[in-house]
Formats: structure tokens, C-alpha cells, sequence
């Protein structure tokens, strides 16, 4: 039975994670311990709200070096929702802030309207579409058993903007933006949507994410 | 052009419905059980909610609200034994209410798996909870429920306690000083329709709809298909809370979803995978 170590740094819901996998038959444990975080087979950062807070949640209780540390071995690693985001190098929310760099690129602000001037509601909420980009194959990635267009729940008001195409794993179109819904490079891996709780299509992403070796 | 049954003329499909409608089932809690009012009067128990909960969601609900209609401390944990219960096996997003009244009640209902809390009554009587909730847990988890009730053409009050007590405040002013205040959507229930099947108040919905940046769930009337194509269509709802339509069978999740597809409405395709 594979184990998730879930990074447990004040933020965030982490019941609905820890028994999403729990469900797909994982044994999971919840923790703020560097030396757990470094030895983690399979690693997950959560999070809902403000980059700045994510950040500092993570510097104060020394976590930062841990992950990046994690990060370099090669093993699974999944951020979800803040805890994407935070994979970046840096966002713009309130003021620029510096992430965990692990995959290159920013996190802006959702554009408050659609490509063709009409305005819509933000945060973007709700079930929406994802798209396989052009050039790209889920194949052999946490999306492999999923179609394409499947729906996720999402919720948020900042976006991924990876530098590089070929860290898209996957998008969607909010109001015709493009907004990055799963990032990847290797076997680092963050999906923008909530996969705990997109029912059995994110429970379907969660067991494939813990068949990567 | 179209003219829709309400009798208000609009243009085309809502030019900004770019997400996906939410379709959420809403069940109303008294203890431990599963119940349902007419204008929040006349309770009927129908059951244990954790088993609609679970089968609603095995049907492909979008979402999930709880709303504790007694709301009384004696009550609460009754209502967070149902909430940890249905978080065990339903993995969609779930909105908890009813007597929230502090930033640790809302903290105490996340613990229990809570996505979000409804806040009503006692953010009417001290609207500084909304952002004290929306800071700490972000605005996200932060849903205003405003319980509205017509009072002249074009004009509403603002209710609480269960559509019980009148506020005097303004439905349109509450919820843009809510939005302002950080709540992340508004759970907008019609007094005057809920429980009744008879269609929502939908010039309440698209007057909200259009005063606020943020999403609107409507709430309260669903009797038929034809409801929720008014009130997405015409009163610009971004999601539609359903009650005793699910619970009472006279619809399913798969009707509305099926319907709503073939009427050209956005909500979302069940694309089972294999596993």
C-alpha cells in the first residue's frame, strides 16, 4: 500500500485530501517534519487561499529547502489548487512573491474578462472542461485514464502561467482564457482543479498519481 | 430574441455563461434527519441526509449544501456527526450552514470537511464576520445565504432566522455590501417560493445576478425542468440549488442534466472513466 506524506502547514483543508487517497487505498500521513517531507515516497501540497500566506506558512516552519530537496529526487510530487501555484517561481498576488520555483513561470490574476471584452465572475467556480494541449499526450501521466474533456471542479482567482508549453499537461478555457489546469515536469505534477472533489474522474487522477514510480 | 416565460425579454443566452451551471442539491437538516417545509413551515422528515447525500452524489450532483434549519448549539453536533459521515464517501464539494456565528464555528465545520460555510443570520446582525471569515479562511469558503422576501415590484427584504425575523435591510444593497465585505458567492433563497415547486423568483435572482461580480446560487421553487431553464436562463443563476424535487423523486439528477444539455445549457457532461 503506497504511502502519501501530505504537507500540513496551517493552510487549507486537508481532510478531503487525506481521505480522497485514503479511498484510493493509500495510507496517508499528515506532516510538518522536514525530515518526513525530504523521505516522502509520494508528496502532496495542498492548499486553498492567499500565495503570501502559502509561502510564509511553508518558510516558518523551514519547509521550503525540504520540498525542493524532495523535488530533485524524482519522485511523485502533486500540488493542488494554492499548492500549484506555489510550484512557480513567483506570483503577483498583493505585491510579487517569490515561490518554490520547481516548475518556471508566474501565477497572474484570471483576467476579469473573456477575450472578447465580456466580463464574468471571478473567482472561476465550478465543474469545467480540461483540454489535452497540442503536442502533448497524457499518456503515462497522472491523466492517462481519464478522457479528454473531462470535467474538474475548480476554484480560483489566480492562474498558472508555466514559461513552457511542454509543462501543460492540460488546460481549460474559462470565457475563452486559457487558464493552465495541470502542470507538469517529470514527476512533478499540479492541477489547478480540486481532484478531492471532482468525484470519480478525480479519484481516477489520484489512484493513476499513485502508480508513478 | 426570445421571450421567456417570465416575461422578460432577453437577448440571446447570457452573454458571460462561460462556466459550466452547477447543479447542487440542498438538503435541509433538523437533528439528525433529512426535512422539508414549505415558505420554511410544515417540516416533514424524510430521512437520514447522509443517504440522499451519498445518492445524489452517486447520480453526479455537482455539489452539496447543508443547511441546519434549528441551527441551536444543543444541535450542532449532530449536524457535524452528518457532515464527517458524508465526507467519508462523497467526493464533491460540500457547503455546511446554520448557525455559524463565529470564525470558530466556520473553523469547526472545515474541520469536520466542510469546503464552505453559509452564513446568514448572524452575519446580518454583524456583517464584519463575512470578512473576518473570508481573511482567514479565504473568500472562497465564505457563501453569504440571504433569505429574500418581496416586498413591492422590484424590491425585497432581507430575512433570517429561517425566514423567520424581517432585517429591514435591502436584498440588492446587502449583497453588494456582502461581495465588498469578501464573501465568494451568495446563496440566494426566495421566502416567498421555497418549498412551493411553483419556479423561482427569478426577477430576485437576475436582479442579484446583475448586481454582483461574484456567483449566485438561487434557491428555493424548483418544481420542473422548466424552473431551472428560467432561472439560469432569465434570472442569470451561475448555479441552482434543488430540494424537494430530488428528494421527493419527482426528478433526478440525470432529468435536469439530460434536459438542460438538449435546452442548451451549460452544465456539466458525466464522462464516466474506465477504471
Amino acid at each position: 500500500m503506497p504511502t502519501v506524506t501530505i504537507i500540513d502547514y496551517g493552510i487549507g483543508n486537508l481532510l478531503s485530501v487525506a481521505r480522497a487517497f485514503e479511498h484510493c487505498g493509500a495510507n496517508v500521513v499528515l506532516t510538518d517534519d522536514p525530515a518526513k517531507i525530504i523521505g516522502a515516497d509520494y508528496l502532496v501540497l495542498p492548499g486553498v487561499g492567499a500565495f503570501a500566506d502559502g509561502m510564509s506558512g511553508l518558510t516558518k516552519r523551514g519547509l521550503v529547502e525540504p520540498i525542493k530537496a524532495f523535488a530533485v529526487k524524482e519522485r511523485p510530487f502533486l500540488g493542488i489548487c494554492l499548492g500549484m501555484q506555489l510550484m512557480l517561481d513567483e506570483s503577483e498576488e498583493f505585491g510579487a512573491n517569490e515561490g518554490l520555483g520547481l516548475i518556471p513561470g508566474k501565477v497572474v490574476a484570471v483576467p476579469s474578462v473573456g477575450i472578447n471584452g465580456a466580463s464574468h465572475k471571478i473567482p472561476h467556480i465550478g465543474w469545467n472542461e480540461i483540454r489535452t494541449p497540442n503536442d502533448v499526450s497524457w499518456k503515462e501521466t497522472i491523466l492517462e485514464t481519464i478522457p479528454d474533456k473531462s470535467s474538474l471542479y475548480f476554484v480560483h482567482s489566480f492562474t498558472a502561467m508555466p514559461l513552457l508549453h511542454e509543462h501543460r499537461l492540460a488546460n481549460c478555457y474559462y470565457n475563452e482564457q486559457l487558464i493552465a489546469a495541470t502542470i507538469r515536469k517529470d514527476n512533478l505534477y499540479g492541477c489547478q482543479f480540486h481532484p478531492e472533489k471532482s468525484g470519480q474522474i478525480g479519484l481516477a487522477i489520484l489512484r493513476r498519481f499513485l502508480m508513478l514510480g | 430574441m426570445v421571450l421567456g416565460n417570465c416575461g422578460i425579454l432577453f437577448l440571446e443566452i447570457k452573454s458571460f455563461m462561460v462556466s459550466n451551471i452547477r447543479i447542487i442539491s440542498r438538503l435541509d437538516i433538523k437533528g439528525p434527519n433529512l426535512i422539508k417545509g414549505i415558505n420554511f413551515e410544515g417540516l416533514r422528515k424524510l430521512g437520514d441526509p447522509n443517504q440522499f447525500a451519498k445518492d445524489y452524489y452517486e447520480q453526479g450532483i455537482d455539489e452539496i449544501i447543508y443547511i441546519d434549519i434549528v441551527a441551536s448549539l444543543y444541535e450542532r453536533s449532530s449536524l457535524l456527526n452528518i457532515v464527517r459521515r458524508t465526507t467519508q464517501d462523497v467526493f464533491i464539494p460540500i457547503t455546511v450552514g446554520g448557525g455559524i456565528r463565529s470564525v470558530d464555528d466556520a473553523r469547526e465545520m472545515l474541520r469536520a470537511g466542510a469546503d464552505k460555510v453559509a452564513v446568514n443570520t448572524a452575519t446580518v446582525k454583524s456583517p464584519e464576520l463575512i470578512h473576518e471569515i473570508s481573511q482567514k479562511f479565504g473568500a472562497q469558503c465564505m457563501v453569504l445565504s440571504i433569505e429574500a422576501k418581496r416586498t413591492a415590484p422590484g424590491k425585497w427584504e432581507v430575512y433570517y432566522d429561517n425566514g423567520r425575523e424581517k432585517s429591514g435591510i435591502d436584498v440588492l444593497e446587502w449583497a453588494q455590501r456582502g461581495c465588498e465585505l469578501g464573501a465568494g458567492e451568495i446563496l440566494l433563497t426566495s421566502v416567498d417560493m421555497e418549498g412551493t415547486g411553483k419556479g423561482f423568483d427569478c426577477e430576485l435572482t437576475s436582479a442579484v445576478s446583475r448586481a454582483v461580480p461574484i456567483p449566485v446560487i438561487a434557491s428555493g421553487g424548483l418544481g420542473t425542468v422548466d424552473d431551472f431553464e428560467q432561472v439560469v436562463k432569465v434570472g442569470q443563476a451561475d448555479a441552482v440549488a434543488i430540494a424537494g424535487a430530488l428528494h421527493y423523486k419527482k426528478l433526478t439528477v440525470r432529468d435536469i442534466r439530460t434536459e438542460a444539455l438538449r435546452r442548451g445549457i451549460h452544465v456539466r457532461r458525466e464522462v464516466l472513466c474506465q477504471q
